[in-house]
């Protein structure tokens, strides 16, 4: 095909010019069907499984339980989400609660780790101090140790502590981040030393120079992470296993899978609507801070 | 690289540090330095004292083949998970770097399965393939294929495979769609002029200068496959049935929390600590600019 096609060199700067020349096999106006099949089909594949619990959410427990299970919603199901917001299902808090403690957790996480990272990063970049480096590399090695890894002995440090079935135990621990930190260093070092000068001439000290300039500087990452370490905080499940076994601390996630485990009695409406409930805040999130969110975690984490 | 320009004084410094380092300190060089400790100690039945055992710990781990049975499950399932839900993200990058009508949607509907957490797609899953409630499963066994993930250990680890991987293509999409952006406009049209489109043009151009992203991502997805996978394991299978689906990290959580051997799961804990250093030295060797304080 392509040795009859060579275009004239006229059409070569034609097509180079044209910034619609998306597709180079078809002409620009033709759409380009192979693209729209399997985009479509890869959004499905992800839109098909939440659907199917949105459906099945608004369907009755008991045919579920049969197998009736149907991609078709009744509309007159609704109630169910007031109900298990309410009253949660058998054995388990209510999802009302279960959602707070998980707004809190991924808030206090998301909060407390750009905090504590912006001060941390700011101290290592902008100041000379004795074990500098030491300090930066103590953080930096926590990178090597997620908790996965330390199961039992974090335990033991949370237990002595007396932060087992607390919420302070359930996010404190969580704040300490060392890409947090790695990511503010990058963004500080690379602003000009002529701003730093500038504002010391003015007259600022450090501290005016951090909310003035750097947090103002920096805005468009502390939104990205923002939605990253919300994400992270919301979706945590060893964590709140390990730590808190009272199940007024229960989170969302913890909740769900409580619900799912006692298969032959579920109420399967109830869970689907709990599945619902527990996806939508991360989800918003993600959806509306898309813009930074997807372009500071590609500069961020590369 | 070192800034020239810097405020006096080591107090303020030393204040704004010190948050992160007690919590460093406290929650992550402490507790491993424990996990170190007591892989090399043996507890007594009754919990009244340790006595110091040296590496038999590691020694008893890596002579029982249950352990050994579970590293090469690990691997089989990290490099399963990896490869799969790469090559998909890969596929709709790069169709959706094409200049098409309703791009802007299309990368929105595939980008919001990021902030799916891995138990929930555990449950999203379950909704699918369960062999009683599951729209796929009752179809399969309705029509001649026993399945039952509960049962068949083979079929509960295609299962957690499957909804692993699932939850991870949005973050290697992602990746792979900015990679792609980042290929100069004038080696696209060099490629073009060249005549080279398609298949060969992706082969002999894009996926070479796509190197340095799927490098990366390989590393990040062996590290979620290995640790971040334990909500969507454990809500589904618990590591079962028998020890079928059990990778190592369950296995450090059942040896630990359920059984209560301090010893073993400290050793296996210390071998995993190896495992993601290696990993991380890996990534940041590769793209080291980001290590030099």
């Amino acid at each position: 095909m392509s040795g009859a096609l060579t275009p004239a060199p006229d059409q070569v700067r034609g097509r180079l010019l044209s910034r619609q020349a998306g597709d180079e096999a078809l002409p620009a106006q033709r759409p380009d069907w192979l693209a729209h099949i399997v985009l479509g089909v890869g959004v499905l594949l992800f839109a098909l499984p939440v659907w199917l619990v949105l459906a099945g959410s608004t369907q009755d427990s008991g045919a579920i339980t049969r197998g009736d299970l149907s991609l078709m919603p009744r509309f007159d199901g609704l109630a169910v989400y007031a109900h298990v917001l309410m009253y949660g299902t058998m054995g388990t808090e209510p999802v009302w609660h279960m959602l707070l403690v998980s707004g809190g957790m991924a808030l206090g996480i998301a909060c407390g780790k750009i905090v504590i990272s912006i001060l941390s990063a700011y101290a290592v970049v902008f100041f000379r101090f004795p074990l500098r480096r030491t300090a930066f590399w103590l953080i930096f090695i926590t990178l090597m140790l997620p908790v996965e890894v330390r199961i039992i002995p974090t335990y033991a440090v949370m237990s002595d502590f007396g932060l087992i079935n607390s919420f302070t135990g359930l996010t404190v621990p969580l704040i300490a981040s060392a890409t947090a930190t790695l990511l503010f260093r990058q963004v500080f070092v690379a602003i000009p030393d002529e701003l730093v000068e500038a504002a010391r001439m003015d007259g600022a000290g450090p501290l005016r120079f951090l909310r003035d300039i750097l947090i103002p500087v920096s805005a468009a990452n502390i939104a990205a992470l923002f939605v990253i370490l919300f994400v992270y905080g919301w979706n945590q499940y060893l964590w709140p296993l390990l730590v808190a076994t009272d199940p007024g601390l229960d989170t969302i996630v913890i909740g769900i899978v409580k619900m799912i485990g006692v298969e032959t009695q579920t109420d399967w409406s109830a869970v689907m609507a709990t599945a619902v409930l527990a996806l939508l805040p991360p989800v918003a999130v993600v959806i509306v801070m898309q813009r930074w969110f997807v372009a500071g975690l590609t500069e961020g984490e590369k | 690289m070192e800034r020239r320009t810097v405020f006096n004084g080591w107090f303020l410094p030393v204040v704004l540090v010190l948050p992160q380092l007690l919590l460093t300190v406290f929650f992550f060089l402490w507790p491993a330095a424990e996990a170190i400790w007591w892989s090399m100690t043996q507890q007594d039945p009754f919990g009244l004292g340790s006595t110091f055992v040296g590496l038999d710990n590691f020694t008893d781990l890596f002579s029982d083949p249950l352990y050994v049975a579970s590293i090469i499950r690990t691997l089989v399932f990290c490099a399963a998970v990896s490869l799969l839900s790469m090559s998909v993200a890969l596929l709709l990058a790069v169709f959706a770097d094409h200049e098409i009508r309703g791009r802007a949607i299309y990368r929105t509907l595939l980008i919001w399965p990021y902030a799916i957490a891995p138990a929930i797609s555990a449950v999203l899953w379950l909704f699918i393939l369960n062999p009683q409630v599951g729209l796929l499963g009752r179809w399969l066994n309705a029509h001649g294929v026993a399945w039952d993930y509960n049962i068949n250990g083979g079929q509960a680890m295609m299962m957690v495979i499957l909804a692993s991987s699932w939850k991870q293509v949005s973050y290697n999409f992602i990746f792979f769609l900015a990679g792609l952006q980042s290929i100069p406009r004038a080696v696209t049209e060099a490629a073009r002029m060249d005549g080279a489109r398609g298949w060969r043009r992706f082969r002999t151009m894009t996926f070479p200068l796509l190197a340095p992203t799927t490098f990366f991502l390989i590393v990040v997805n062996l590290v979620y496959a290995a640790f971040d996978t334990f909500g969507t394991i454990y809500a589904l299978t618990h590591g079962g049935p028998g020890k079928d689906t059990e990778t190592l990290v369950i296995k450090v959580y059942r040896d630990g929390v359920v059984n209560l051997d301090l010893g073993s799961s400290s050793a296996q804990s210390v071998v995993l600590m190896v495992g993601v250093i290696a990993l991380t030295s890996i990534q940041f060797r590769f793209m080291g600019r980001r290590t030099n304080a």
